[in-house]
Protein backbone atom coordinates (compact mmCIF):
# COMPACT_ATOMS: atom_id res chain seq x y z
CA UNK A 1 0.00 0.00 0.00
CA UNK A 2 1.27 3.55 -0.74
CA UNK A 3 2.72 5.34 2.28
CA UNK A 4 0.02 8.02 2.13
CA UNK A 5 -2.65 5.44 3.01
CA UNK A 6 -1.54 5.17 6.67
CA UNK A 7 -2.68 8.68 7.50
CA UNK A 8 -5.77 10.21 9.09
CA UNK A 9 -8.23 12.46 7.26
CA UNK A 10 -8.27 16.10 8.37
CA UNK A 11 -12.00 16.06 7.60
CA UNK A 12 -11.78 19.14 5.45
CA UNK A 13 -15.23 19.06 3.89
CA UNK A 14 -17.81 21.45 2.45
CA UNK A 15 -16.44 24.73 3.83
CA UNK A 16 -13.12 23.88 2.18
CA UNK A 17 -14.71 22.64 -1.05
CA UNK A 18 -16.58 25.95 -1.35
CA UNK A 19 -13.50 27.93 -0.36
CA UNK A 20 -11.42 26.23 -3.06
CA UNK A 21 -14.19 26.97 -5.57
CA UNK A 22 -14.83 30.59 -4.49
CA UNK A 23 -11.12 31.29 -3.98
CA UNK A 24 -10.38 29.95 -7.46
CA UNK A 25 -13.03 32.20 -9.01
CA UNK A 26 -11.96 35.23 -6.95
CA UNK A 27 -8.31 34.68 -7.85
CA UNK A 28 -9.14 34.09 -11.52
CA UNK A 29 -11.38 37.16 -11.69
CA UNK A 30 -8.66 39.32 -10.13
CA UNK A 31 -5.98 38.28 -12.60
CA UNK A 32 -8.30 38.37 -15.62
CA UNK A 33 -9.59 41.85 -14.68
CA UNK A 34 -6.04 43.01 -13.94
CA UNK A 35 -4.72 41.72 -17.28
CA UNK A 36 -7.64 43.44 -19.05
CA UNK A 37 -6.85 46.65 -17.17
CA UNK A 38 -3.21 46.41 -18.26
CA UNK A 39 -3.61 45.11 -21.82
CA UNK A 40 -7.28 45.57 -22.75
CA UNK A 41 -9.29 48.46 -24.14
CA UNK A 42 -11.74 51.02 -22.70
CA UNK A 43 -14.65 48.79 -23.83
CA UNK A 44 -13.49 46.16 -21.35
CA UNK A 45 -14.18 48.45 -18.36
CA UNK A 46 -17.53 46.82 -17.36
CA UNK A 47 -15.85 43.38 -17.28
CA UNK A 48 -12.88 44.77 -15.35
CA UNK A 49 -15.20 46.28 -12.76
CA UNK A 50 -17.22 43.08 -12.42
CA UNK A 51 -13.97 41.15 -12.06
CA UNK A 52 -12.72 43.41 -9.27
CA UNK A 53 -16.08 43.29 -7.45
CA UNK A 54 -16.20 39.48 -7.65
CA UNK A 55 -12.58 39.26 -6.49
CA UNK A 56 -13.28 41.40 -3.43
CA UNK A 57 -16.56 39.67 -2.57
CA UNK A 58 -14.83 36.33 -3.07
CA UNK A 59 -11.99 37.36 -0.75
CA UNK A 60 -14.46 38.23 2.01
CA UNK A 61 -16.40 35.01 1.49
CA UNK A 62 -13.14 33.01 1.43
CA UNK A 63 -12.06 34.45 4.76
CA UNK A 64 -15.46 33.63 6.23
CA UNK A 65 -15.45 30.05 4.93
CA UNK A 66 -11.90 29.43 6.18
CA UNK A 67 -12.72 30.84 9.60
CA UNK A 68 -15.87 28.76 9.90
CA UNK A 69 -13.90 25.62 9.03
CA UNK A 70 -11.57 26.08 12.04
CA UNK A 71 -12.56 24.09 15.10
CA UNK A 72 -11.69 27.25 17.09
CA UNK A 73 -12.90 30.03 14.75
CA UNK A 74 -12.30 32.79 17.31
CA UNK A 75 -8.57 32.04 17.00
CA UNK A 76 -8.40 32.68 13.25
CA UNK A 77 -5.90 35.50 13.86
CA UNK A 78 -3.35 33.02 15.24
CA UNK A 79 -2.47 32.39 11.57
CA UNK A 80 -1.13 35.96 11.26
CA UNK A 81 0.04 36.89 14.76
CA UNK A 82 1.71 34.63 17.32
CA UNK A 83 -0.86 34.52 20.10
CA UNK A 84 1.71 34.04 22.86
CA UNK A 85 4.33 36.59 21.76
CA UNK A 86 2.39 39.12 19.67
CA UNK A 87 4.95 38.85 16.88
CA UNK A 88 4.08 38.22 13.24
CA UNK A 89 3.43 34.58 12.40
CA UNK A 90 4.87 33.58 9.05
CA UNK A 91 6.44 30.37 7.71
CA UNK A 92 7.54 30.62 4.08
CA UNK A 93 7.59 26.82 3.69
CA UNK A 94 4.12 26.22 5.17
CA UNK A 95 1.45 26.76 2.47
CA UNK A 96 -1.31 27.49 4.97
CA UNK A 97 0.77 30.24 6.56
CA UNK A 98 1.69 31.75 3.19
CA UNK A 99 -1.92 31.31 2.09
CA UNK A 100 -3.30 33.19 5.10
CA UNK A 101 -1.05 36.17 4.31
CA UNK A 102 -1.73 35.79 0.58
CA UNK A 103 -5.47 35.97 1.17
CA UNK A 104 -5.06 38.99 3.46
CA UNK A 105 -3.07 40.91 0.81
CA UNK A 106 -5.43 39.68 -1.90
CA UNK A 107 -8.35 41.11 0.09
CA UNK A 108 -6.51 44.40 0.56
CA UNK A 109 -5.68 44.90 -3.11
CA UNK A 110 -9.02 43.54 -4.36
CA UNK A 111 -10.69 45.95 -1.92
CA UNK A 112 -8.67 48.91 -3.25
CA UNK A 113 -9.37 47.89 -6.85
CA UNK A 114 -13.08 47.39 -6.25
CA UNK A 115 -13.51 50.58 -4.20
CA UNK A 116 -11.68 52.79 -6.70
CA UNK A 117 -13.58 51.38 -9.69
CA UNK A 118 -16.86 51.75 -7.79
CA UNK A 119 -16.06 55.39 -7.05
CA UNK A 120 -15.33 55.95 -10.75
CA UNK A 121 -18.47 54.10 -11.87
CA UNK A 122 -20.75 56.05 -9.54
CA UNK A 123 -18.90 59.37 -9.99
CA UNK A 124 -18.44 59.62 -6.24
CA UNK A 125 -16.72 62.76 -5.01
CA UNK A 126 -13.81 60.80 -3.56
CA UNK A 127 -10.88 62.13 -5.56
CA UNK A 128 -8.17 60.20 -3.71
CA UNK A 129 -9.97 56.90 -4.22
CA UNK A 130 -10.80 57.60 -7.85
CA UNK A 131 -7.17 58.36 -8.59
CA UNK A 132 -6.41 54.70 -7.80
CA UNK A 133 -8.52 53.62 -10.78
CA UNK A 134 -6.38 55.54 -13.26
CA UNK A 135 -2.79 55.87 -14.39
CA UNK A 136 0.13 54.46 -12.46
CA UNK A 137 -1.75 53.58 -9.23
CA UNK A 138 -4.17 51.49 -11.32
CA UNK A 139 -1.23 49.79 -13.05
CA UNK A 140 0.36 48.97 -9.68
CA UNK A 141 -2.90 47.54 -8.33
CA UNK A 142 -3.43 45.54 -11.52
CA UNK A 143 0.14 44.23 -11.38
CA UNK A 144 -0.34 43.13 -7.79
CA UNK A 145 -3.77 41.74 -8.72
CA UNK A 146 -2.28 39.57 -11.45
CA UNK A 147 0.27 38.03 -9.07
CA UNK A 148 -2.10 37.71 -6.09
CA UNK A 149 -4.90 36.37 -8.28
CA UNK A 150 -2.74 33.60 -9.69
CA UNK A 151 -1.47 32.89 -6.18
CA UNK A 152 -4.92 32.51 -4.62
CA UNK A 153 -6.16 30.32 -7.46
CA UNK A 154 -3.17 27.98 -7.28
CA UNK A 155 -1.80 27.79 -3.73
CA UNK A 156 -4.75 25.71 -2.50
CA UNK A 157 -3.64 22.82 -4.69
CA UNK A 158 -0.04 23.23 -3.50
CA UNK A 159 -1.36 23.17 0.09
CA UNK A 160 -3.04 19.83 -0.53
CA UNK A 161 0.20 18.47 -2.04
CA UNK A 162 2.21 19.57 1.01
CA UNK A 163 0.56 16.97 3.28
CA UNK A 164 0.89 13.23 3.49
CA UNK A 165 -2.65 12.39 2.37
CA UNK A 166 -3.64 10.02 -0.45
CA UNK A 167 -4.26 11.61 -3.88
CA UNK A 168 -3.24 15.10 -2.64
CA UNK A 169 0.39 14.32 -1.75
CA UNK A 170 0.79 11.71 -4.47
CA UNK A 171 1.05 14.29 -7.26
CA UNK A 172 2.76 17.63 -7.87
CA UNK A 173 0.11 18.84 -10.32
CA UNK A 174 -2.82 19.81 -8.04
CA UNK A 175 -1.64 23.42 -7.72
CA UNK A 176 -1.45 23.77 -11.49
CA UNK A 177 -4.80 22.00 -11.93
CA UNK A 178 -6.57 24.31 -9.46
CA UNK A 179 -4.91 27.36 -11.00
CA UNK A 180 -6.10 26.53 -14.51
CA UNK A 181 -9.53 25.56 -13.22
CA UNK A 182 -9.67 28.88 -11.35
CA UNK A 183 -9.00 30.65 -14.66
CA UNK A 184 -11.74 28.77 -16.53
CA UNK A 185 -14.35 29.13 -13.77
CA UNK A 186 -13.54 32.83 -13.37
CA UNK A 187 -13.94 33.41 -17.13
CA UNK A 188 -17.25 31.52 -16.94
CA UNK A 189 -18.38 33.69 -14.01
CA UNK A 190 -17.49 36.90 -15.85
CA UNK A 191 -19.31 35.72 -18.99
CA UNK A 192 -22.47 34.88 -17.01
CA UNK A 193 -22.40 38.13 -15.01
CA UNK A 194 -21.64 40.18 -18.13
CA UNK A 195 -24.62 38.69 -19.97
CA UNK A 196 -26.90 38.93 -16.95
CA UNK A 197 -26.15 42.58 -16.27
CA UNK A 198 -26.12 43.29 -20.00
CA UNK A 199 -23.22 45.63 -19.42
CA UNK A 200 -20.34 43.77 -21.02
CA UNK A 201 -19.14 44.71 -24.48
CA UNK A 202 -19.57 41.96 -27.07
CA UNK A 203 -15.87 41.93 -27.89
CA UNK A 204 -15.03 41.50 -24.17
CA UNK A 205 -17.37 38.51 -23.98
CA UNK A 206 -15.88 36.99 -27.11
CA UNK A 207 -12.40 37.40 -25.70
CA UNK A 208 -13.46 35.86 -22.37
CA UNK A 209 -14.90 32.92 -24.27
CA UNK A 210 -11.67 32.61 -26.26
CA UNK A 211 -9.63 32.74 -23.04
CA UNK A 212 -11.94 30.18 -21.42
CA UNK A 213 -11.43 27.74 -24.29
CA UNK A 214 -7.66 28.08 -23.93
CA UNK A 215 -7.91 27.48 -20.19
CA UNK A 216 -10.18 24.47 -20.71
CA UNK A 217 -7.83 22.94 -23.25
CA UNK A 218 -4.94 23.34 -20.82
CA UNK A 219 -7.11 22.00 -17.97
CA UNK A 220 -7.88 18.90 -20.04
CA UNK A 221 -4.17 18.16 -20.45
CA UNK A 222 -3.35 18.91 -16.81
CA UNK A 223 -6.21 16.74 -15.52
CA UNK A 224 -5.02 13.78 -17.58
CA UNK A 225 -1.43 14.37 -16.44
CA UNK A 226 -2.63 14.62 -12.82
CA UNK A 227 -4.38 11.23 -12.94
CA UNK A 228 -1.35 9.68 -14.67
CA UNK A 229 1.02 11.16 -12.07
CA UNK A 230 -0.87 9.39 -9.27
CA UNK A 231 0.45 6.02 -10.46
CA UNK A 232 -1.00 3.15 -8.42
CA UNK A 233 -2.91 5.61 -6.20
CA UNK A 234 -5.18 6.35 -9.19
CA UNK A 235 -7.02 3.17 -8.23
CA UNK A 236 -9.04 5.25 -5.73
CA UNK A 237 -10.87 6.49 -8.82
CA UNK A 238 -12.12 2.99 -9.65
CA UNK A 239 -15.61 3.68 -8.37
CA UNK A 240 -18.04 6.54 -7.89
CA UNK A 241 -15.37 9.21 -7.52
CA UNK A 242 -13.77 8.08 -10.77
CA UNK A 243 -17.15 8.12 -12.53
CA UNK A 244 -17.74 11.68 -11.29
CA UNK A 245 -14.24 12.70 -12.39
CA UNK A 246 -14.57 11.24 -15.89
CA UNK A 247 -18.23 11.96 -16.65
CA UNK A 248 -18.69 15.11 -14.56
CA UNK A 249 -15.41 17.00 -14.46
CA UNK A 250 -13.85 15.81 -17.70
CA UNK A 251 -16.96 15.14 -19.82
CA UNK A 252 -19.54 17.71 -18.72
CA UNK A 253 -17.15 20.32 -17.29
CA UNK A 254 -14.39 20.44 -19.91
CA UNK A 255 -15.07 18.51 -23.13
CA UNK A 256 -18.76 19.44 -23.54
CA UNK A 257 -18.27 23.21 -23.16
CA UNK A 258 -15.28 23.08 -25.53
CA UNK A 259 -17.43 21.18 -28.03
CA UNK A 260 -20.40 23.56 -27.64
CA UNK A 261 -18.29 26.65 -28.22
CA UNK A 262 -16.44 25.10 -31.14
CA UNK A 263 -19.72 24.20 -32.89
CA UNK A 264 -21.98 27.09 -32.07
CA UNK A 265 -19.56 29.97 -31.71
CA UNK A 266 -20.54 32.97 -29.66
CA UNK A 267 -24.33 32.70 -29.59
CA UNK A 268 -25.63 33.94 -26.23
CA UNK A 269 -27.35 30.66 -25.35
CA UNK A 270 -24.18 28.73 -26.06
CA UNK A 271 -22.08 31.08 -23.95
CA UNK A 272 -24.47 30.68 -21.02
CA UNK A 273 -24.64 26.89 -21.28
CA UNK A 274 -20.88 26.50 -21.67
CA UNK A 275 -20.12 28.85 -18.76
CA UNK A 276 -22.61 27.09 -16.49
CA UNK A 277 -21.07 23.72 -17.35
CA UNK A 278 -17.57 25.04 -16.66
CA UNK A 279 -18.65 26.32 -13.23
CA UNK A 280 -20.34 23.03 -12.34
CA UNK A 281 -17.27 21.11 -13.50
CA UNK A 282 -14.97 23.33 -11.42
CA UNK A 283 -17.02 22.71 -8.28
CA UNK A 284 -17.19 19.00 -8.98
CA UNK A 285 -13.39 18.85 -9.46
CA UNK A 286 -12.88 20.16 -5.94
CA UNK A 287 -15.54 17.83 -4.51
CA UNK A 288 -13.87 14.80 -6.13
CA UNK A 289 -10.34 15.81 -5.08
CA UNK A 290 -11.33 16.44 -1.44
CA UNK A 291 -13.69 13.55 -0.81
CA UNK A 292 -11.88 10.83 -2.79
CA UNK A 293 -8.98 11.37 -0.37
CA UNK A 294 -11.13 11.72 2.75
CA UNK A 295 -12.60 8.24 2.32
CA UNK A 296 -9.17 6.75 3.11
CA UNK A 297 -8.56 6.89 6.85
CA UNK A 298 -5.83 5.14 8.88
CA UNK A 299 -5.32 1.75 7.25
CA UNK A 300 -3.54 -1.31 8.52
CA UNK A 301 -5.02 -2.39 11.86
CA UNK A 302 -7.34 -5.31 12.56
CA UNK A 303 -7.99 -8.72 11.08
CA UNK A 304 -6.20 -9.85 7.94
CA UNK A 305 -6.29 -13.26 6.25
CA UNK B 1 19.63 21.11 28.56
CA UNK B 2 18.25 17.60 29.06
CA UNK B 3 19.20 14.96 26.50
CA UNK B 4 16.65 13.68 23.93
CA UNK B 5 14.11 11.40 25.60
CA UNK B 6 11.70 8.93 24.06
CA UNK B 7 10.10 5.52 23.92
CA UNK B 8 11.43 2.18 22.76
CA UNK B 9 8.50 -0.16 22.24
CA UNK B 10 9.39 -3.84 22.06
CA UNK B 11 6.27 -5.28 20.42
CA UNK B 12 7.37 -8.88 21.06
CA UNK B 13 6.55 -8.61 24.76
CA UNK B 14 3.30 -6.64 24.41
CA UNK B 15 0.39 -8.70 25.78
CA UNK B 16 -2.36 -6.33 24.65
CA UNK B 17 -3.55 -5.47 28.17
CA UNK B 18 -4.11 -1.83 27.23
CA UNK B 19 -2.87 -0.61 30.61
CA UNK B 20 -0.95 2.06 28.68
CA UNK B 21 -4.17 3.30 27.06
CA UNK B 22 -5.89 3.50 30.45
CA UNK B 23 -2.97 5.19 32.19
CA UNK B 24 -2.72 7.73 29.35
CA UNK B 25 -6.43 8.49 29.47
CA UNK B 26 -6.36 8.84 33.25
CA UNK B 27 -3.29 11.06 33.50
CA UNK B 28 -4.18 13.31 30.58
CA UNK B 29 -7.89 13.46 31.51
CA UNK B 30 -8.96 12.41 28.05
CA UNK B 31 -12.69 11.86 27.48
CA UNK B 32 -14.14 8.45 26.64
CA UNK B 33 -15.05 7.65 23.04
CA UNK B 34 -18.74 8.18 22.28
CA UNK B 35 -19.38 9.69 25.71
CA UNK B 36 -18.58 6.37 27.36
CA UNK B 37 -21.09 4.29 25.40
CA UNK B 38 -19.09 1.22 24.37
CA UNK B 39 -19.28 0.51 20.69
CA UNK B 40 -17.77 -2.79 19.57
CA UNK B 41 -15.64 -2.69 16.45
CA UNK B 42 -17.35 -5.86 15.24
CA UNK B 43 -14.37 -7.26 13.33
CA UNK B 44 -11.57 -7.21 15.89
CA UNK B 45 -10.91 -7.75 19.60
CA UNK B 46 -9.60 -4.18 19.54
CA UNK B 47 -12.28 -1.59 20.11
CA UNK B 48 -10.08 1.53 20.27
CA UNK B 49 -9.23 1.13 16.58
CA UNK B 50 -7.00 4.15 16.05
CA UNK B 51 -5.07 7.01 17.54
CA UNK B 52 -6.85 10.36 17.55
CA UNK B 53 -7.43 13.45 19.65
CA UNK B 54 -8.74 11.47 22.63
CA UNK B 55 -6.71 8.27 22.21
CA UNK B 56 -3.02 9.13 22.51
CA UNK B 57 -2.04 5.50 23.10
CA UNK B 58 -3.54 2.67 21.10
CA UNK B 59 -2.62 -1.01 21.35
CA UNK B 60 -2.96 -2.27 17.80
CA UNK B 61 -4.11 -5.88 17.52
CA UNK B 62 -2.96 -7.47 14.28
CA UNK B 63 -5.09 -10.58 14.09
CA UNK B 64 -3.98 -12.94 11.33
CA UNK B 65 -6.16 -16.01 10.83
CA UNK B 66 -6.30 -18.54 8.04
CA UNK B 67 -9.62 -19.23 6.36
CA UNK B 68 -10.99 -21.87 8.81
CA UNK B 69 -9.31 -20.12 11.73
CA UNK B 70 -7.32 -23.27 12.60
CA UNK B 71 -4.12 -21.25 12.51
CA UNK B 72 -3.66 -17.83 14.02
CA UNK B 73 -0.98 -15.29 14.71
CA UNK B 74 -1.41 -12.30 16.97
CA UNK B 75 0.81 -9.27 16.86
CA UNK B 76 0.37 -6.45 19.35
CA UNK B 77 1.87 -3.04 19.22
CA UNK B 78 1.27 -0.10 21.52
CA UNK B 79 1.14 2.77 19.04
CA UNK B 80 1.78 6.40 19.91
CA UNK B 81 3.07 9.67 18.41
CA UNK B 82 6.54 9.02 17.01
CA UNK B 83 7.98 12.39 18.11
CA UNK B 84 9.84 12.55 14.78
CA UNK B 85 13.19 14.36 14.75
CA UNK B 86 12.01 15.97 11.47
CA UNK B 87 8.34 16.34 12.39
CA UNK B 88 5.89 16.83 9.50
CA UNK B 89 3.20 18.27 11.82
CA UNK B 90 5.57 20.88 13.21
CA UNK B 91 6.79 21.74 9.73
CA UNK B 92 3.36 22.70 8.36
CA UNK B 93 1.61 24.15 11.45
CA UNK B 94 0.60 27.73 10.48
CA UNK B 95 0.06 29.06 14.01
CA UNK B 96 3.26 27.95 15.73
CA UNK B 97 1.17 25.83 18.09
CA UNK B 98 3.43 22.81 17.56
CA UNK B 99 6.79 23.08 19.28
CA UNK B 100 9.88 20.98 19.96
CA UNK B 101 10.58 20.74 23.67
CA UNK B 102 13.84 20.65 25.58
CA UNK B 103 13.42 16.84 25.64
CA UNK B 104 13.42 16.72 21.78
CA UNK B 105 9.75 15.74 21.87
CA UNK B 106 6.94 17.32 19.81
CA UNK B 107 4.09 19.02 21.66
CA UNK B 108 0.93 20.81 20.48
CA UNK B 109 0.14 23.85 22.61
CA UNK B 110 -3.60 23.63 23.01
CA UNK B 111 -3.99 27.33 23.84
CA UNK B 112 -2.41 28.33 20.51
CA UNK B 113 -3.96 25.75 18.13
CA UNK B 114 -6.95 27.07 16.17
CA UNK B 115 -8.00 23.74 14.69
CA UNK B 116 -7.04 24.21 11.04
CA UNK B 117 -6.15 20.48 10.96
CA UNK B 118 -3.14 20.89 8.66
CA UNK B 119 -1.09 18.75 11.08
CA UNK B 120 -3.62 15.92 10.83
CA UNK B 121 -3.18 15.86 7.05
CA UNK B 122 0.61 16.08 7.40
CA UNK B 123 1.23 13.33 9.97
CA UNK B 124 2.43 10.24 8.06
CA UNK B 125 1.23 7.97 10.88
CA UNK B 126 -2.36 9.20 11.37
CA UNK B 127 -1.61 10.10 14.98
CA UNK B 128 -3.31 13.49 15.48
CA UNK B 129 -7.01 14.23 15.90
CA UNK B 130 -9.34 16.89 17.26
CA UNK B 131 -10.16 16.51 20.95
CA UNK B 132 -13.82 17.54 21.32
CA UNK B 133 -13.14 18.71 24.89
CA UNK B 134 -10.82 21.51 23.70
CA UNK B 135 -11.76 21.57 19.99
CA UNK B 136 -8.05 21.67 19.20
CA UNK B 137 -5.69 19.18 17.58
CA UNK B 138 -4.15 16.91 20.18
CA UNK B 139 -1.85 13.94 20.48
CA UNK B 140 0.65 12.35 22.86
CA UNK B 141 2.82 14.97 24.60
CA UNK B 142 5.19 12.28 25.87
CA UNK B 143 3.78 13.44 29.22
CA UNK B 144 5.59 16.78 28.97
CA UNK B 145 4.22 17.78 32.37
CA UNK B 146 5.56 14.60 34.02
CA UNK B 147 8.94 14.92 32.28
CA UNK B 148 9.34 18.45 33.61
CA UNK B 149 8.72 17.03 37.10
CA UNK B 150 11.26 14.25 36.61
CA UNK B 151 8.65 11.50 36.22
CA UNK B 152 8.38 8.94 33.45
CA UNK B 153 5.33 9.02 31.11
CA UNK B 154 2.19 7.38 32.50
CA UNK B 155 2.03 4.68 29.81
CA UNK B 156 5.60 3.50 30.34
CA UNK B 157 5.11 3.41 34.10
CA UNK B 158 1.91 1.37 33.73
CA UNK B 159 3.27 -1.15 31.20
CA UNK B 160 3.51 -4.48 33.08
CA UNK B 161 5.89 -6.20 30.62
CA UNK B 162 8.21 -3.27 29.87
CA UNK B 163 7.11 -3.42 26.26
CA UNK B 164 7.08 0.38 26.52
CA UNK B 165 10.44 1.61 27.77
CA UNK B 166 11.16 5.26 28.46
CA UNK B 167 14.58 6.86 28.70
CA UNK B 168 17.33 8.82 26.93
CA UNK B 169 17.29 7.96 23.20
CA UNK B 170 20.96 6.90 23.16
CA UNK B 171 20.38 4.44 26.02
CA UNK B 172 17.17 3.11 24.43
CA UNK B 173 18.99 2.48 21.15
CA UNK B 174 21.60 0.41 22.96
CA UNK B 175 18.89 -1.65 24.64
CA UNK B 176 17.05 -2.10 21.33
CA UNK B 177 20.18 -3.31 19.53
CA UNK B 178 20.86 -5.82 22.30
CA UNK B 179 17.28 -7.11 22.19
CA UNK B 180 17.41 -7.35 18.39
CA UNK B 181 20.65 -9.40 18.57
CA UNK B 182 19.08 -11.65 21.22
CA UNK B 183 15.97 -12.32 19.11
CA UNK B 184 18.03 -13.01 15.99
CA UNK B 185 20.24 -15.41 17.94
CA UNK B 186 17.06 -17.22 18.97
CA UNK B 187 16.12 -17.63 15.30
CA UNK B 188 13.60 -14.77 14.93
CA UNK B 189 15.07 -13.56 11.64
CA UNK B 190 12.17 -11.23 10.89
CA UNK B 191 12.99 -9.03 13.88
CA UNK B 192 13.88 -5.47 12.92
CA UNK B 193 13.93 -1.97 14.36
CA UNK B 194 11.64 0.73 12.95
CA UNK B 195 12.69 4.35 13.35
CA UNK B 196 15.79 3.70 15.47
CA UNK B 197 18.18 5.06 12.85
CA UNK B 198 17.98 8.36 10.97
CA UNK B 199 16.46 6.83 7.82
CA UNK B 200 12.87 7.64 8.81
CA UNK B 201 12.29 11.40 9.24
CA UNK B 202 15.69 11.91 10.83
CA UNK B 203 14.86 9.29 13.44
CA UNK B 204 11.78 8.57 15.52
CA UNK B 205 12.04 9.41 19.21
CA UNK B 206 9.42 6.74 19.68
CA UNK B 207 10.80 3.72 17.82
CA UNK B 208 9.81 0.08 17.60
CA UNK B 209 11.03 -3.47 17.50
CA UNK B 210 8.86 -5.37 15.01
CA UNK B 211 8.79 -8.98 13.84
CA UNK B 212 7.27 -8.36 10.41
CA UNK B 213 7.13 -5.76 7.66
CA UNK B 214 6.11 -2.27 8.85
CA UNK B 215 2.95 -2.38 6.70
CA UNK B 216 1.69 -5.41 8.68
CA UNK B 217 1.61 -3.14 11.73
CA UNK B 218 -0.07 -0.34 9.80
CA UNK B 219 3.14 1.67 9.58
CA UNK B 220 4.30 3.37 6.36
CA UNK B 221 7.53 1.91 4.97
CA UNK B 222 9.13 5.20 3.98
CA UNK B 223 7.26 8.20 5.43
CA UNK B 224 8.37 11.59 4.15
CA UNK B 225 8.15 15.28 4.97
CA UNK B 226 5.20 17.11 3.38
CA UNK B 227 7.47 19.83 1.96
CA UNK B 228 9.02 17.28 -0.42
CA UNK B 229 6.26 18.40 -2.81
CA UNK B 230 6.58 22.14 -2.23
CA UNK B 231 9.20 23.14 -4.81
CA UNK B 232 7.91 21.13 -7.77
CA UNK B 233 4.25 21.94 -7.04
CA UNK B 234 5.06 25.65 -6.82
CA UNK B 235 7.16 25.56 -9.98
CA UNK B 236 4.43 23.82 -12.01
CA UNK B 237 1.86 26.33 -10.74
CA UNK B 238 4.09 29.30 -11.52
CA UNK B 239 4.78 27.95 -15.01
CA UNK B 240 1.00 27.55 -15.47
CA UNK B 241 0.42 31.14 -14.36
CA UNK B 242 3.01 32.42 -16.84
CA UNK B 243 1.45 30.40 -19.68
CA UNK B 244 -2.05 31.67 -18.87
CA UNK B 245 -0.88 35.29 -18.58
CA UNK B 246 1.01 35.01 -21.86
CA UNK B 247 -2.02 33.46 -23.53
CA UNK B 248 -4.21 36.31 -22.26
CA UNK B 249 -1.81 39.00 -23.46
CA UNK B 250 -1.32 37.37 -26.88
CA UNK B 251 -5.06 36.91 -27.49
CA UNK B 252 -5.80 40.47 -26.33
CA UNK B 253 -3.18 41.79 -28.74
CA UNK B 254 -4.61 39.64 -31.55
CA UNK B 255 -8.08 41.06 -30.84
CA UNK B 256 -6.73 44.58 -31.16
CA UNK B 257 -4.93 43.81 -34.43
CA UNK B 258 -8.02 42.06 -35.87
CA UNK B 259 -10.19 45.07 -35.09
CA UNK B 260 -7.67 47.49 -36.51
CA UNK B 261 -7.63 45.40 -39.69
CA UNK B 262 -11.44 45.61 -39.88
CA UNK B 263 -11.51 49.41 -39.78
Amino acid sequence: MPDTFYTASPHWAWYIVWYFFVGGIAGGCFFIASLLKLFGRPEDTPVIRTGYYVAFAGALLSGLLLTLDLTRPERFWHMLIQSNTGRLMFKAWAPMSVGAWGLAFFGLFAGLAAASEFAEQKNLSLAALRRLARGIPAMVIAGAGTVLGFFLAGYTGVLLAVTNRPVWADSNLLGLLFLVSGASTAAGTLILLGLWRGSADRSSLEWLSRFDRGALALELLVLLAFVASLGSVAKVFLGWWGALLVLGVLGAGIILPLFLEARQGHRTGTLVRAAALVLAGGLLLRIVVIFSSNQIHVAGSGVSP
Amino acid sequence: MPEPMGFFTDTTVCIGCKACEVACKAWNQLPATGGGVVEMSGDSYDNTRRLDGINWRHVKFIEQFNHDRSQARWLMMSDVCKHCVQAPCLEVCPTGAIIRTEFDTVVIQSDVCNGCRMCIAACPFGVIGINPASNTAQKCTLCYDRLQAGLEPACAQACPTDSIQFGPIAELKRRAEARLAQLRAMGETRARLYGADEEILGGLNSFYLLVDEPEVYGLPRNPKLPTRNLTLSSLFSTAGALVMALFAVVTLRKRRLDEQAKH
